[in-house]
């Protein structure tokens, strides 16, 4: 039997303090509790490893919270139970998150040593009042310092995250942010649209009839500084492969495309998800629940699944479409017609038709990907395909 | 037999209490345990529990053991208080003998209280008077006494004073019902004739019929006679009301309130207000029955999904047989398509009816403007009565229009009489008088025309007077009026759906706010859509929604799908309860909400 392809994301869901726009899974937390967590994901990942042991492993993506709040210790011990427990390819992608601040040559080096090969970045913007109302820890010296220091200790693929329409901001004040970090030529950025979530502190001053919702940057803006970015990345040799990443050539985060491919993944720590065989499931998000993996000696952590769904065949053709849909390179239907076994062009002729005519997608050789305006409307096109 | 037998209701104005009165009836005379008791017995439609008010009728038979030793057989029937349910209020005083008027210690009389205390005396009921909630801090019983002495006209003094929500003094209440409500008068050797008073549908057992006998007797196998429509069966069941069940018995005789079911499967064979009387053994004539009640607010339901046209022909047949008051005919709307044009007393009896289609019949429906019946004189000579609007003839054709006028009596504590005036005078009224009925309070008296009171009147009432005033009114008249037709315009299509008929002189405002409040209901579209307001073909108002630019979510955390894919259901879910208008979609509440214009004032 062929090896499986199979795709690791190991969460770290602490932060020193949580910014002001943020609803991920990510708290502080003391050392203690920061280590208690730690030896409980190593056990995780090392009692999971038997069911995984004919997959080979294509990436690997330590995402948070915040990565690198993690001693160098620490994230040691959880690539060593991930590397002597499973099959990692040889040219397996192998990701941290970090934020500026956290950062330091020891963690670095370790992160080298134990095989990391690419380091992403949450700058956000380069304008430091906006990090202040971010709630960011750092400001742009800090990255630039950390940046550096990555590059000279032989960091070779990195990614700078930022996020557009911060309120109170600007095309202008956006694009300058934009060209500071191209200057500093990563190989790969990402482009996050703000989005204002229930239950952030953001929320309370920029929600739906907050004080201060008018000072939020307009659709039309919004929309202005995502084709800007596009041409202006574009100009400096990255290319869009996907609704908010931006690469230079060969410098994809494969991790990231698993996604939207649906390669099999599991997840590890607090309520990470997983997808693997057609079946989605979670972790507990409950950290209580979660500790006990290991203070009870629950076997392999199924105890702790929740969410768990099997997906039927129409699930599956509407998750190959809306997901792969957020690639530029869009999605084959042929090929995917002969994946799932059914005509999938003809389950959805009607809002492909419809959509081609109003200018959201084309439809060519049997491949349908998004247009510019389709990418604006991306919701309103997937929808259809639920 | 009949001489310890008690038909009665109770009678108030909404809120006084007369469920909980109810409640305490049935719980003092044993029928029921304390733990079986839920709150509100008797008013057992969702409904009615979730808003706190009584819609239908409902009828319990309780045993009563009296201080004179004897057992009494207590017919109990709660009545509606809303003024859109008089016509449930009529029908169950048919039934009855007497009625215990309950009156707030604390509110006094209201409007309500003296509609339905007049009601009852025009059925030659017996009315005495109970004074509830006594024990509120604010309560002034012998005020309230006087009260109804000096404006009702009744004895009220030494009646029971009480506090039906802590069980006080219900006792008196018990035995005021022994000795003041008439026990029936009927013969019950003659021929049958019982009045149908109300009927629901049931799944097993066909129609159930709730009749008070007035002559003669029905039992098991009695080939009964629907007098009005011809129609024979055979009694199956004959029984009386539990506290939310049906108790067969042996037969009813005269005197007695109880129901019937014939394996009746059609609906229409069985008309509220008919005699039922004994085929074998004819009474002379039918009983007086009651009055046809006249629809006063019109509008067209449709379902959602044009496939469940026949589903709701169904459920408004269903529904109709329990609640006469219930008009409907067929329609067929550009927009909308196949549906039915619906009558109802008002417009809380819409949104009741409304409601319970939706969840008794699991429709989901369409609901256009509210409207009134307008008579319009053609220049031919004829005359149209108008429920429809987009049915109105062209301007050319028509020499005038005529609007239903209603007599409105609102009763209102002193320091809100301005504002309530004010009030009126927006709504075209015409002030008719000012009586005060005591120091602090006035009943004022207008004429205003019905269109402008079915939509938001009562609520615009309760805010401006925080929440003192009460009000009822009844038809009076009709009369000449300058009256236009609103039309909108989504996307330069009118949509008939949305069409409604206007005084001339608040169209250009209303018009403004229809478009104002559709530019919010309905969502951004692929591309600008402009909403107009016209009269005669002449745009008066327009708003413009524009185009939807962004709806991208940017950031997908760790491979979490499923949070991404709810919201693409949830987004999808959201166009099913739109209708399509060309290449506009419109929320189906969009047709509803464009009424509640005042909501934002």
């Amino acid at each position: 039997m062929a090896d499986k392809e199979l795709e690791l994301y190991i969460h770290i869901p602490f932060c020193i303090r949580k910014c002001n726009y943020c609803d991920f899974l990510s708290f502080s937390c003391d050392e203690e509790g920061i280590e208690k967590y730690v030896s409980t994901l190593v056990e995780e990942i090392r009692c999971k490893a038997r069911d995984y042991k004919d997959d080979v492993i294509t990436s690997v993506f330590i995402g948070g919270g915040t990565p690198s709040i993690l001693s160098d210790d620490q994230i040691e011990r959880i690539m060593n139970v991930v590397k002597n427990n499973y099959n990692l390819s040889d040219c397996c992608e192998i990701t941290i998150e970090s934020n500026p601040g956290t950062l330091t040559e020891e963690k670095l080096l370790a992160y080298k040593k134990s095989g990391i090969n690419r380091l992403s970045i949450g700058l956000q913007s380069a304008d430091d009042d906006e990090l202040k109302l971010l709630g960011r820890i750092h400001d742009y010296q800090t990255f630039v310092d950390n940046y550096n220091l990555a590059r000279k200790l032989g960091f070779d693929t990195i990614n700078v995250d930022l996020i557009s329409a911060i309120p109170g901001g600007s095309i202008e004040k956006f694009k300058e942010s934009l060209l500071k970090v191209v200057e500093l030529n990563p190989e790969h950025i990402s482009v996050y649209s703000l989005i204002i979530e229930e239950g952030t502190p953001f929320y309370i001053n920029y929600g739906e009839g907050g004080p201060l919702e008018d000072t939020l940057i307009s659709e039309d803006d919004d929309r202005e500084i995502y084709h800007l970015t596009k041409t202006l990345l574009a100009e400096a040799g990255y290319n869009q492969y996907e609704i908010s990443n931006y690469s230079k050539a060969g410098r994809k985060c494969q991790h990231n495309i698993g996604y939207w491919i649906r390669k099999n993944y599991v997840g590890f720590g607090l309520g990470a998800s997983s997808l693997y065989d057609n079946m989605r499931y979670k972790n507990t998000s409950d950290m209580k629940e979660y500790l006990r993996i290991k203070a009870e000696d629950v076997p392999c952590g199924y105890m702790i699944r929740k969410e768990v769904e099997n997906l039927d065949i129409k699930d599956i053709i509407g998750e190959y479409m809306y997901l792969g849909l957020r690639m530029n390179r869009g999605v084959d239907l042929k090929k995917m017609s002969e994946q799932v076994g059914q005509d999938v062009y003809n389950i959805y002729r009607t809002w492909i038709d419809k959509c081609a005519s109003d200018g959201l997608i084309i439809n060519k050789d049997h491949i349908i990907c998004l247009t510019d305006k389709g990418q604006d409307l991306a919701n309103y096109v997937m929808a259809g395909f639920v | 037999m009949k001489d310890n037998i008690r038909n009665f209701c109770i009678i108030a104005h909404i809120d006084h209490g007369k469920s909980t009165l109810a409640d305490r009836i049935i719980e003092k005379t044993g029928l029921l345990t304390q733990r079986e008791m839920q709150e509100q017995i008797l008013d057992n439609m969702d409904l009615e529990r979730e808003r706190g008010i009584t819609i239908k009728a409902q009828t319990v038979r309780t045993v009563y053991k009296a201080n004179d030793g004897k057992e009494y057989i207590f017919n109990l029937i709660d009545t509606p208080g809303h003024v859109d349910f008089n016509y449930e209020v009529s029908r169950a005083l048919v039934a009855c003998d007497g009625a215990i008027l309950v009156v707030d210690a604390a509110q006094g009389i209201e409007a309500q209280t003296l509609a339905n205390v007049y009601m009852a005396i025009d059925h030659d009921l017996e009315v005495f008077p109970v004074v509830n909630k006594i024990d509120l801090p604010s309560a002034q019983p012998e005020k309230v006494v006087e009260e109804i002495e000096d404006v009702i006209g009744i004895e009220a003094v030494g009646c029971p004073l009480i506090s039906a929500k802590n069980g006080i003094g219900i006792e008196d209440v018990l035995e005021s019902v022994v000795t003041r409500i008439p026990a029936p008068t009927g013969d019950e050797n003659a021929p049958l004739k019982a009045l149908i008073f109300d009927s629901v549908y049931d799944p097993y057992k066909g129609v159930i019929v709730f009749i008070r006998v007035r002559d003669g007797k029905v039992r098991k196998g009695t080939k009964i006679k629907m007098m009005a429509t011809g129609a024979i069966f055979d009694t199956v069941e004959v029984g009386y009301f539990g506290a939310g069940q049906f108790i067969p018995c042996d037969e009813l005789e005269a005197g007695e309130v109880g129901y019937i079911t014939a394996s009746i499967k059609n609906v229409q064979d069985t008309r509220v207000g008919d005699t039922v009387t004994d085929n074998d053994n004819p009474c002379a004539e039918a009983l007086p029955g009651y009055k046809k009640v006249l629809s006063m607010v019109y509008c067209g339901l449709y379902p959602a999904d044009g496939a469940h046209y026949s589903d709701l022909r169904d459920a408004l047949e269903k529904l109709q047989l329990n609640d006469a008051s219930l008009f409907y005919e067929a329609e067929t709307s550009v927009a909308l398509g196949f549906g039915f044009r619906c009558g109802f007393l008002g417009l809380l009896h819409l949104e009741v009816i409304q409601e319970r289609l939706e969840r008794e019949y699991n429709l989901d429906l369409v609901t256009t403007a509210p409207g009134v019946i307008y008579k319009v004189y053609k220049t031919d000579g004829s005359m149209i009565e108008l429920t429809n609007p987009s049915n109105l003839p062209d301007p050319s054709e028509i020499d005038h229009m005529e609007e239903p006028i209603v007599k409105a009596e609102i009763i209102v504590t002193k320091e809100y009489i301005g504002s309530i005036m004010e009030l009126c005078q927006e709504r075209r009224g015409k002030y008719i008088s000012i009586d005060y009925i005591e120091a602090n309070r006035a009943i004022l008296k207008y004429e205003l025309p019905l269109n402008e009171i079915i939509y938001d009147f009562f609520d615009a009432l309760k805010s401006r007077s925080k929440g003192y005033a009460s009000f009822d009114y009844e038809m009076k008249c009709y009369e000449t009026s300058k009256l236009v037709k609103l039309d909108i315009l989504i996307n330069h299509e009118e949509i008939d759906a949305l069409s409604f008929i206007v005084h001339s002189d608040s169209a250009y405002e209303r018009g403004r706010r229809m478009c104002e409040k559709l530019k919010d209901e309905i969502p951004r579209h692929l591309f600008e859509i402009p909403i107009q307001a016209a009269v005669g073909g002449k745009i008066i108002a327009r708003e413009t929604i524009k185009a939807l630019r962004k709806d991208v979510l940017a950031k997908c955390y760790g491979g979490d799908i499923t949070r991404k894919k709810k919201l693409l259901e949830k987004q999808k879910e959201g166009k099913k309860r739109m209708r399509q208008f060309g290449n506009v979609e419109i929320p189906q509440n969009a047709f509803m909400s464009v009424l509640k214009l005042d909501d934002d004032k």
